[in-house]
């Protein structure tokens, strides 16, 4: 029995090297799958020019040595310059558009998980019956739906013919809460600012209901498969024995063991969520990350490209080290 | 006369060991079934179906749908069906060879890396693991903006995507079958390494591919649309969904709703297909691999 600090030393340890090996294969993608300088400049483009872009990003050093000039300015926070206008900090602009992010993902991540386990306890609960089938049914149609489909589809509804919500952005104009964490909604809570508050709230509205319908497929799968497991079990027998109610029983006792495999999914989700943030903030110009991102891939902003997706394997990172603790303290009977 | 009687009778006890949810499952896998064989048919005869010339301003710009334009025009007056038949053979096209170099690459490697073993397999393994770690859709992001715009390309950013799903698979089979009894044996009659590999490991694998495949399909037009609808992977005029559901999208706050919807409609569609038939599939081949995938 291992104590649980050591286990968790042990475990950020051991992200140092997934670390390495994600921002190698980043490296590789962007160095070897293509030559940048054609990314950047489209092909057909005058010699001094490519030449002047090898000279400034260090690209006609050998690959090793740009591996290493990589990682060194990488350990110094450094994600390289903007290649467009006023060619700024790549890590400033990251940090800018990151909170609308965040502000998207968790609302749409609750969303998800209270319409995945209200519909898998009640589907396990009926457990063949058409009801279940048909839960069974919505949990593969999320997963086909085309986030920016159903972004569509959604505005065109409640955007554009009711009229009752916004179709874009985060907030309206001049309507910007005082900056404290950045998440528009809890400034807003913080500076007691109720016309931002509801500005804010009405443009979150459709964006984290697209994310969160697509996610939520997954969990109710899920709570289904380990809600049907749990309530095999003896102490379920035991609970219904002993007279209680069977919402205490469903609830308090079968959901909270059913709950351990899902969080555990829930980390997993993150690579879901990442990727479907990207298209939602698309398609509803949420000026997060993944509006961002597709900017400058117009842009062919090669350096911004790369530290946006460098910046994602590393969230990857934190994010699988974080729930691996969580569940070390949810489960006490994981240790390593 | 005796041989027509045992095939009925061996049909009715077929019939009868149909539960009512494994009948639920036969119709996912035919619905699904039946939507992929009418996006591949339509993929195939889209010269012959597609009333218009897909890349030609043929009407009024963005008609509204009416009996000439069944799904109306675009932006700039090209007929949107036609589009849509057109665009099928763009995806059929890129998914089905990014299936196959995947599955090529990634089961090879993985037959491989699993009977090798030792530090090759390490190797291989961490780094398929450390791609796997990585959301698909920003792997492809990655490649496709390295590699540029074009058909083949964005298939190649597709297939590394999905190589280390096959490797994953397939070395797990491997290192799983390796140390049976019948290995050893095939092994002490004298059998050589290929033909263990091939002959004996590989088949084991074999029932879970279609499921996998299927599955894999599914995803892999959703990364597509996905790809397009960034501006990434297929250049301009082609019709693409994804594309055009991008563009169609510009005009949805005049309320003009048909570029976009449509094109969106079909990606979900060809994606339902897909997995209702691998999740069909799923249930009816293999109950136990249900949580696998």
């Amino acid at each position: 029995m291992v104590s649980l600090r050591v286990y968790i030393a042990r475990r950020i340890l051991l992200s140092i090297p997934m670390i390495f090996i994600l921002l190698g294969v980043v490296f590789l993608v962007m160095r070897v799958a293509g030559d940048p300088v054609s990314a950047i400049l489209g092909g057909h483009a005058p010699r001094e020019q490519i030449e002047r872009i090898k000279e400034q990003l260090g690209l006609n050093k050998p690959l090793i040595f740009q591996f290493f000039d990589y990682l060194w300015q990488l350990l110094h926070g450094d994600l390289g310059r903007s290649l467009i206008w006023g060619q700024r900090p790549v890590l400033d602009e990251i940090l800018e558009h990151f909170p609308a992010t965040l502000e998207l993902s968790i609302c749409s991540f609750i969303i998800s998980i209270f319409i995945g386990i209200f519909t898998g306890v009640y589907s396990a609960r009926r457990y063949n019956k058409p009801v279940d089938h048909s839960i069974g049914l919505y949990g593969i149609v999320t997963y086909a739906l085309f986030i920016p489909w159903i972004g569509l589809i959604l505005q065109l509804i409640f955007a554009v013919y009711l009229g009752w919500l916004p179709t874009s952005l985060r907030i309206d104009t001049l309507m910007e809460p005082q900056t404290i964490t950045g998440l528009y909604v809890l400034d807003s809570i913080l500076t007691l600012n109720t016309p931002s508050l509801v500005s804010s709230v009405r443009h979150l509205i459709l964006p984290s209901i697209t994310l969160g319908i697509y996610l939520s497929g997954i969990f109710t799968r899920l709570t289904r498969t380990h809600m049907l497991e749990v309530l095999e079990g003896d102490f379920i027998r035991a609970a219904r024995a002993r007279g209680l109610p069977e919402r205490t029983v469903i609830y308090k006792h079968a959901l909270k063991n059913a709950f351990i495999p899902i969080l555990t999914m829930m980390g997993l989700q993150f690579a879901m969520l990442l990727a479907g943030a990207i298209l939602t903030e698309t398609t509803f110009s949420w000026p997060g990350m993944g509006t961002f991102l597709a900017e400058r891939i117009l842009y062919r902003d090669f350096t911004t490209v790369q530290g946006t997706i460098v910046f994602f394997a590393f969230l990857i990172v934190i994010v699988s080290l974080v729930i691996d603790i969580i569940y070390v303290y949810i489960d006490p009977r994981i240790r390593y | 006369m005796a041989s027509r009687l045992s095939i009925s009778r061996l049909i009715v006890s077929r019939l009868r060991k149909l539960s009512p949810r494994r009948g639920i499952e036969y119709c996912f896998t035919l619905i699904g079934f039946m939507i992929i064989a009418l996006i591949v048919s339509m993929a195939l005869l889209a010269p012959f179906i597609a009333p218009y010339d897909p890349i030609k301003k043929v009407g009024e710009l963005l008609e509204s749908p009416n009996t000439r334009f069944i799904m109306g025009t675009d932006g700039i007056g090209r007929d949107i069906f036609s589009r849509i038949i057109y665009g099928s053979r763009i995806v059929m096209c890129v998914t089905l060879l990014s299936m196959t170099l995947s599955f090529l690459i990634g089961v090879s490697f993985g037959l491989l890396s699993g009977y090798v073993g030792g530090k090759l397999d390490s190797i291989f393994s961490l780094l398929m693991d450390s791609m796997y770690a990585f959301p698909g859709l920003i792997l492809a992001i990655a490649i496709a903006f390295m590699l540029g715009p074009g058909i083949l390309t964005t298939s190649i950013s597709l297939t590394v995507v999905y190589i280390p799903t096959y490797f994953r698979m397939v070395r797990g089979h491997v290192l799983s079958v390796k140390e049976s009894l019948f290995i050893e044996a095939a092994r002490a009659v004298g059998a050589k390494g290929k033909t263990i590999v091939f002959k004996y490991i590989f088949p084991n694998v074999i029932p879970s591919l279609p499921i996998v495949l299927s599955l894999n399909a599914a995803d892999a037009v959703l990364t597509l649309a996905a790809l397009t609808f960034l501006g990434l992977g297929i250049p301009a005029p082609t019709p693409e969904w994804g594309a055009d559901l991008r563009t169609g999208h510009f005009y949805l706050a005049s309320k003009i709703w048909w570029p976009s919807t449509f094109p969106g409609l079909m990606i979900v569609l060809l994606t339902l297909g897909f997995s209702l038939f691998g999740e069909g599939l799923n249930e009816i081949l293999s109950p136990r691999l249900r949580e696998g995938v």
